[in-house]
């Protein structure tokens, strides 16, 4: 067993930049990276707007940077996911092992059951680490649409990053889900190699930023089909199929189609919190900080003599602190992840001094 | 990320790959990565390690599917991290297991193992 001041639970942006800032305050922080460690932005190819690099920069590349970083300061970083925590009393308990029988790859394709039982099954066996305060930083994973056939085809023509997978329909007719920033940059990476790219958005227009929706709508091989989303993916071995409805007038339509990329936004990734941090009804984290009704209840009520929200980044539990995709409802970027990891650190380690 | 030995991963293409799973009297695991794929970059020192560790049960080799394109189409390769497991069967190598998307070391160690545990038997 395994005893630190600060456990860090995430490596993304949020995670890395908190290993910093612990590390850099000699608290010694242990960082649990996860087996994929390093995000979201390791399904990136170039980040264009992180400050600092005018030119861009590789998105992998920077993840790794700041790892790097991270355990120069002191970090030590551990690849291995959290199955388990117990909040509930300090020290806080955390487990990074799975059950002898449970499905290795649990956190991200159990079913719910499977999830629980593997979290009751851990809460019986030893704990791995003790820490007096943690860091939550766990980030979001890809929306799916749930649609039939969906699931069937990942990885045979379902994709949810078309910058690994574009390179693979050369020649291809493609389609993407989605009206955001990131389904435009999976529209302009696919545009390199399929011969066309159809962009399916729900409503009628898109949530992406004007500069990636000039770029996706000038582009010759993109066709972007406004209130239109997809009912059902089609094929046999690989798809071939896809089933187009209008959400609008619901009329169907049939297209042909070899990929299906879906680019719909992301869930946060805190099952393993559940009844141990309040979340909200999306499951996202609360915080003082969380820009909604019951945020700003919690900000109220931690308003101190000097009358300042004390500890901005605290969950619903004392010494457990926040931020990143699992706790941010609305900006979802690489620089405010970063941001707010900083701010749960400086927090952390504030509060470990007053105590 | 620790560093660890590299020649314990064979590179196959299109010219040794037949030749390196048919010569084999191990099962082989074989990687279809690209050098711009961001969880092959996450994959890559997990099963260089795996390869050093399990050198004398399961060879492990990796395919550039840009280079080898060949090969990646020959498997229906859509998606990278794709893992596939070829083993023996009735003198034959034949594709037993399939893992597209990098599952982190335990789901390595777990894909090994029930190859693993079905050639012990005949051994």
């Amino acid at each position: 067993m395994q005893k630190t001041r600060v456990a860090i639970i995430g490596s993304g942006p949020t995670g890395y930049t908190a290993g910093i800032y612990t590390g850099r305050a000699s608290l010694e922080p242990l960082l649990f990276a996860g087996q994929k460690s390093g995000g979201q932005l390791m399904l990136t190819t170039d980040i264009e707007n992180f400050p600092g690099f005018a030119n861009g920069k590789n998105g992998p590349e920077l993840m790794i940077e700041m790892r790097q970083q991270a355990e120069r300061f002191g970090a030590k970083i551990i690849d291995q996911f959290v199955y388990a925590v117990d909040f509930s009393a300090r020290p806080f308990k955390l487990w990074t092992h799975l059950p002898a029988t449970a499905n290795p790859e649990v956190l991200e394709k159990g079913t719910p059951e499977e999830f629980a039982q593997m979290r009751e099954a851990l809460r019986a066996e030893p704990h791995d680490v003790e820490a007096d305060s943690v860091v939550v930083a766990v980030g979001a994973k890809s929306k799916m649409l749930d649609v039939p056939g969906e699931s069937q085809f990942v990885g045979r023509g379902v994709s949810t990053c078309a910058v690994c997978d574009a390179a693979f329909y050369r020649g291809k007719r493609t389609l993407v889900v989605g009206g955001g920033d990131a389904a435009m940059e999976d529209t302009l990476a696919l545009t390199k190699f399929a011969d066309s790219v159809v962009v399916l958005v729900r409503g009628e227009k898109m949530r992406a930023s004007k500069i990636m929706q000039d770029r996706v709508l000038a582009h010759p091989k993109v066709t972007v089909m406004f209130q239109t989303t997809i009912k059902e993916v089609k094929g046999e071995a690989a798809v071939k199929q896809v089933v187009l409805i209008n959400t609008s007038t619901q009329a169907e339509q049939i297209m042909e189609m070899d990929g299906v990329f879906v680019a719909i936004g992301h869930m946060p990734a805190t099952g393993i919190f559940e009844g141990q941090l309040e979340l909200d009804t999306h499951g996202f984290i609360l915080t003082r900080q969380s820009i909604s009704a019951a945020g700003v209840a919690m900000a109220q009520a931690a308003i101190d003599e000097s009358g300042k929200v004390a500890f901005p980044s605290m969950t619903s539990v004392e010494g457990v602190f926040a931020g990143g995709d699992a706790v941010d409802i609305r900006y979802w970027q690489a620089i405010t992840a970063a941001g707010q990891g900083c701010a749960a650190a400086i927090d952390a380690e504030r509060w470990l001094e007053e105590r | 990320m620790a560093d660890t030995p590299q020649h314990s991963i064979i590179h196959l293409d299109e010219a040794n790959f037949q030749k390196t799973l048919d010569e084999s009297s191990m099962p082989v695991m074989v990687d279809f990565y690209a050098d711009w794929c961001g969880p092959c970059k996450m994959a890559a020192p997990v099963l260089e390690k795996l390869a050093t560790e399990m050198k004398d049960t399961l060879v492990i080799a990796k395919v550039n599917t840009d280079e080898a394109g060949t090969l990646a189409q020959q498997f229906g390769i859509m998606s990278i991290p794709t893992v596939i497991v070829f083993q023996k069967k009735d003198g034959k190598m034949v594709e037993v297991d399939r893992k597209i998307g990098f599952p982190g070391e335990e789901g390595y160690r777990h894909m090994i193992n029930e190859v693993i545990s079905a050639e012990a038997p005949a051994a």
